[in-house]
């Protein structure tokens, strides 16, 4: 006999070691030699209790903290600074995700003090690089202490179009029946491995006219972003940047008489943060 | 007695413990500080023991590792990492008591070995797995011989430091002549857990590459290639959504590439006097990493692959896909130091280790070579220039002249070409090839047919076709000679010489957007029907890969006999190595009745889902297909 004894004492017993093994190998079906027999009658039926082998099925979290960032004012008139977050995320597998978005901002130079929206949406992965997302949303703006929320049925796509950019485009219907939109595009340039540039482009277009939340009918605004992070991690992130915002016709219109500027610059600086 | 040490010869035990269990038998010569610098302190990670005989006893535990200064727990065999070099002889029956003193379940599943399915070692196909506090028994004849491991197959446990090697003696002696041998095993380490590392994945697939392509690399390309040219290549990869820099899921950002578990600073050192010929037993027991191994100022002789006897191949490198092996026979022509350099295939870190006369000696270490990049024939495009290549291998692979750059590598049984020049004038050339020489499926392009494999499968290789004659991307301009698996021809001829009676197809797929991996566009879980074998046929598999990475394939239970237009003499392997857009073929003899594991040996590619249940059964048993 030669083999290795264990090497230090442990709470599993010798007898209980016996007992365990000559279970296993009941279950298994099977005992060291077979005979001919066994041989041609394979053990093709796995035993329900098995585990898979594999685990392809398991759900994941994921958080992604795009936007959280600071705007010091630039306004002529006012000495303020504003704030914005852009979060997404989801719970799920490959397929079947349940997603959480919410943006927000602080903006008082442009339409209303708090502007935040929350979604909760069932995703499904399509045509290799896709998710059509349907859920709801809510929408909360306040302007001079007056509180105005209205909820939305969303019909959305998320995903990789050609050329790598990140592409989410949603249709936000009121219970009223008003309709609106956004879509939103962005992209990467990596200057190095950690150095990143982020491009991002955003719209928001209405059917109609919804006077309570700043917004015309037709396109709403148009907004240019250029971000340029430093990945600590690649979780972890700080960056600065500017946007560009200008909102047009009717919109522009109703920002103006709200005293707003229909026409930003901003100087950002934040961090964009996974987990 | 307790302990093989005993009862062998010294001189016996020079010779056969090999590479570790020498370098323990040092240790015990040297001062302590000398020790120190050749092993770290931690037991883990010094695997200095050889286990034998008819029984043998694993203990799976958790003991702290060292890596680098860095100390971690570690899951591990007998305390170490690797695990114990388990040495056994063909034709002995041997019982492994595999006890688990983990917190959660484990395994071990024994790698190249042909046994009962049952004793595979596989949860949930092959048993339930040992839960915590229990031990199970393996039992089963060894029926062949070479060198081969063994590591668990649950869950990331293998990255935790489940493996080891396992050596099989044969009965008749080898047909190489050896002084010496060593174990060389190659893995992967990392303090991040298999989880995280996959989870990474999946929230970002290129959470680990920090090769891409940046502004600055644009600039380089730009002034090699010029503007315009490099600009079109940037945008068409950016068009096609992929990543013409992944090489690895999992890089040297996060893994600590080891040689018999030493980090390349800890120096694994095997002794070697001048002019003595020395067996290395090269394992890639990584679970994510293929190496391009190399020795520099030393050619190698490549005698077994994956434990099978070759006819000797020489070379100077070779690449090794994770699970693969390769025995090489090596000289040290000078009294000198030599390196073991194992770089990955990737280039963001490598293996070292020394073979050197004394004790202590280092050699320098190659200069790191730049990441290769992806080309269209990666992804099966350019099909006129993808058919021309088919063409010439076509006309150059019988007897295939080694490649110029390949400079000396010389093969000791050239193919047919040579040996036709020899002499055979009264024979018709081509029946004399048609009976040495096979046609290698595959050898021109086939089109893709119109299943796109779904979502689960970013693209496909609109022409895919065998490349079995090209060392790799990242080797090809290589000026050394590099082994291909149109080298390996096996030493004698197998028994089952039937040409196969069906074919199944098999497409290797994937999205790297999301990190999905799959056979035919469906997860493990996805596809619910094994893939059925008919017990005794002669079948081919051929699998078309149509993602951008290499997938070491492997199948537990059969031997996959290589369609490398070797005739009767392909070589077998139980993982071979398929390459972005190739198509490649292998026999399988099915005489394995049972549930058999199937999957990518990446290990995160087979946690995701790649990896089906190959069902050998009669075809009254449901069999058929």
């Amino acid at each position: 006999m030669i083999a290795l004894k264990a090497m230090a004492p442990h709470p599993i017993t010798t007898s209980s070691i016996e007992a365990d093994s000559s279970r296993l190998l009941n279950s298994s079906g099977m005992a060291g030699l077979v005979t001919e027999q066994d041989r041609v009658q394979p053990n093709v039926a796995p035993h329900p209790d098995w585990p898979s082998p594999v685990n392809d099925r398991d759900n994941r979290l994921f958080t992604l903290v795009d936007v959280l960032e600071y705007r010091p004012s630039t306004s002529r008139r006012e000495s303020t600074s504003d704030y914005r977050w852009d979060i997404e995320g989801w719970y799920g597998g490959d397929y079947n995700r349940l997603w959480f978005k919410s943006e927000g901002q602080r903006d008082t130079a442009f339409k209303a003090d708090y502007d935040v929206d929350f979604q909760l949406l069932y995703g499904r992965f399509i045509r290799k690089y896709y998710d059509i997302q349907v859920g709801g949303r809510v929408e909360t703006q306040s302007f001079r202490g007056a509180n105005v929320t209205r909820g939305q049925t969303v019909i959305g796509i998320e995903g990789v179009v050609p050329y790598n950019y990140d592409f989410e485009a949603a249709l936000f219907i009121d219970l009223d029946g008003k309709v609106s939109g956004r879509l939103s595009l962005t992209k990467d340039f990596l200057l190095t491995q950690r150095l990143i540039l982020q491009g991002r482009f955003e719209t928001n277009a209405a059917a109609q006219r919804v006077e309570r939340f700043t917004t015309g009918s037709g396109l709403n605004n148009l907004e240019f972003g250029i971000r340029l992070r430093y990945e600590i991690r690649r979780e972890f992130a700080p960056y600065i940047g500017f946007s560009l915002d200008r909102s047009f016709g009717e919109t522009a219109t109703l920002v103006r008489q709200e005293g707003g500027d229909p026409r930003q610059i901003r100087f950002v600086t934040g961090l964009r943060m996974w987990f | 007695m307790q302990n093989e040490f005993r009862v062998i010869s010294r001189r016996l035990m020079l010779k056969r413990t090999g590479a570790l269990g020498l370098l323990a038998a040092i240790q015990h010569l040297l001062p302590a500080c000398m020790v120190n610098s050749l092993v770290p302190r931690s037991p883990a990670g010094m695997q200095s023991v050889t286990l034998s005989g008819e029984v043998i006893d694993l203990d799976i535990t958790e003991s702290r590792f060292t890596v680098g200064g860095r100390s971690a727990p570690a899951m591990t065999i007998n305390g170490t990492v690797p695990g114990p070099l388990i040495r056994l002889k063909e034709g002995q029956e041997v019982t492994l008591r595999v006890t688990n003193r983990l917190t959660e379940s484990t395994s071990i599943h024994w790698h190249g070995i042909l046994l009962e399915p049952d004793m595979d070692g596989v949860p949930g196909v092959s048993f339930g797995g040992i839960r915590p506090g229990e031990r199970f028994i393996y039992r089963f004849p060894v029926r062949q011989s070479g060198t081969y491991w063994y590591h668990s197959h649950s869950g990331g446990q293998e990255l935790q430091g489940l493996y080891a090697p396992m050596i099989v003696d044969p009965i008749e002696p080898d047909p190489f002549q050896y002084d010496r041998e060593y174990v060389v095993m190659l893995s992967d380490w990392t303090f991040e857990s298999p989880e995280s590392l996959l989870g990474n994945l999946k929230k970002l697939p290129g959470y680990y590459n920090f090769q891409r392509r940046t502004l600055s690399q644009f600039f380089d390309d730009a002034s090699r290639m010029g503007w315009w040219p490099a600009l079109q290549d940037y945008l068409m990869w950016d068009r096609m959504r992929m990543d013409p820099t992944d090489f690895a899921d999992v890089t040297g950002y996060t893994f600590t590439y080891l040689m018999n578990g030493l980090s390349p600073a800890a120096n694994w050192t095997g002794l070697v006097r001048p002019g003595e010929k020395v067996r290395l037993r090269f394992i890639n027991a990584a679970a994510m990493t293929f190496f391009d191994v190399h020795i520099p100022g030393v050619t190698m002789t490549v005698v077994q692959a994956d434990g099978q006897n070759v006819q000797p191949v020489i070379v100077e490198e070779f690449r090794i896909g994770v699970a693969e092996t390769f025995d090489v026979i090596v000289e040290l022509p000078e009294d000198r130091a030599y390196t073991i350099f194992a770089e990955t295939m990737d280039r963001s870190g490598y293996a070292r280790g020394t073979l050197a006369p004394r004790v202590g000696m280092t050699a320098e270490i190659p200069p790191r070579r730049p990441r290769p990049v992806r080309t269209m024939a990666d992804m099966g495009m350019q099909m006129k220039h993808a058919a021309m290549e088919g063409m010439e291998a076509l006309d150059d692979m019988p007897g295939r002249k080694q490649p110029d750059n390949h400079g000396m590598g010389e093969p000791v049984h050239p193919g047919l070409g040579t040996e036709h020049s020899e002499g055979m004038h009264e024979l018709p050339a081509r029946g004399r090839e048609a009976k040495r020489r096979s046609e290698i499926p595959g050898i021109e392009p086939v089109k893709h047919g119109p299943d796109d494999h779904g979502t689960a499968n970013q693209m496909i290789a609109e022409y895919s076709r065998n490349m079995l004659h090209e060392p790799g991307r990242g080797l090809e301009g290589s000026p050394r000679r590099v082994l291909v698996y149109t080298d390996l021809k096996s030493l004698a001829p197998y028994p089952d010489q039937r040409e196969p009676e069906r074919e199944i197809e098999l497409h290797v797929t994937g999205n790297m957007d999301r990190y999905m991996w799959s056979f035919d566009g469906k997860t493990y879980s996805e596809a619910r029907d094994p893939i059925r074998f008919r017990y005794r046929e002669r079948l081919r598999l051929t699998f078309v890969n149509d993602t951008m990475m290499e997938h070491p394939l492997h199948l537990h239970g059969m031997w996959m006999y290589l369609e490398n237009g070797m005739g009767p003499h392909l070589p077998r392997k139980h993982t071979v190595v398929v390459k972005p857009a190739e198509r490649l073929s292998v026999v399988i003899t099915a005489d394995a009745p049972g549930r058999w594991a199937f999957h990518c040996h990446l290990l995160l590619h087979m946690e995701a889902g790649m990896f089906r249940i190959v069902e050998v059964a009669d075809n009254e048993h449901g069999g058929h297909s």
